[in-house]
């Protein structure tokens, strides 16, 4: 059973590692910092529902760090880090309330994604006024997560017996 | 698969968004400068962190902020007010935003890391000069 562990988490960090790149590649004509699809969140969002809290959470961490020292620099991490951190987290805390179904797990981390990049923006600019951002990011951050989150929901329903035996 | 739940939080999302939106419709300077509104008489330029300039608000003048890779932002002082009238950006959020005259009022471009502040607010003396 270890064995199969190692290699799950080996596969979804690749699976985030590869999806990161590929988003990269296409950025969205948009140049704020905060809007991007969010395609690894996905992978985030499956193993939150198919494994666990942890196994999410240092999912999210390793995939971070990987990404910004592959692709990105030390600026661009700390504004993954801070969006990555708080949407990992609140999705954990909302999945555990049972409020919402995947879908609304999913728009709670494409939003809080977007608001913990602008308020790491607002502590490296030293300026407030980047918070006029803000309802457009609500904006792309809900129809991203609405997106994520129904991709994710069809993925995990067809996962289902193979994480069964995890 | 979707609950009802999640269309509640879709629709309280936007509802904070039409919210924002139409108080910045009605030239409400959300959230800065609510309650407070003194007169600047500096703008200070910032880019990329780093200081870069400030000018008096009195004097009117247009004034164009380069960087290198063709990145530029253009504002102008006109009766005390600061403008972004052109850049770069694609975005063009900065040139949208209203012009600033009160003290600690911004306008911020991010694509080109500029960043305008009015400084240097004193008491609105607006008044007792016309007296």
């Amino acid at each position: 059973m270890k064995t199969k562990k190692i290699a799950t988490y080996g596969l979804l960090v690749s699976l985030a590692f590869i999806l990161s790149y590929l988003e990269s590649l296409f950025p969205i004509p948009i140049p704020i910092p905060g809007i991007k699809i969010g395609v690894a969140n996905l992978v985030v969002m499956i193993a939150l529902y198919g494994f666990g809290s942890t196994q999410a959470f240092v999912l999210s961490i390793i995939r971070i760090i990987l990404v910004g020292f592959t692709f990105g620099n030390l600026s661009t991490m700390m504004y993954s880090l801070a969006g990555g951190l708080l949407s990992c987290l609140l999705m954990i805390l909302f999945k555990k309330l049972k409020f919402f179904s995947m879908v609304g797990v999913s728009i709670i981390g494409g939003i809080s994604h977007n608001i913990g990049q602008i308020l790491m923006a607002i502590l490296i600019l030293e300026s407030a006024s980047i918070i006029n951002y803000l309802p457009a990011l609500l904006i792309t951050g809900t129809i991203t997560g609405t997106l994520i989150g129904i991709i994710g929901g069809l993925i995990e329903k067809r996962l289902k017996k193979f994480l069964v035996n995890y | 698969m979707i609950k009802k739940n999640d269309f509640i939080l879709i629709g309280i999302i936007l509802a904070i968004v039409l919210l924002i939106w139409s108080l910045s419709f009605f030239k409400i300077n959300w959230p800065m400068n609510f309650f407070m509104k003194t007169e600047g008489s500096k703008v200070r330029i910032t880019v990329d962190g780093q200081e870069y300039k400030i000018l008096d608000l009195d004097k009117d003048t247009t004034f164009s902020i380069e960087q290198e890779n063709g990145k530029f932002n253009t504002f102008e002082i006109r009766d005390g007010y600061v403008d972004m009238i052109d850049a770069s950006c694609p975005d063009k959020i900065c040139v949208h935003q209203k012009e600033i005259h009160y003290d600690h009022e911004t306008i911020v471009c991010l694509p080109n890391k500029v960043v305008l502040e009015i400084i240097d607010g004193q008491v609105n003396e607006v008044d007792s000069v016309a007296n």
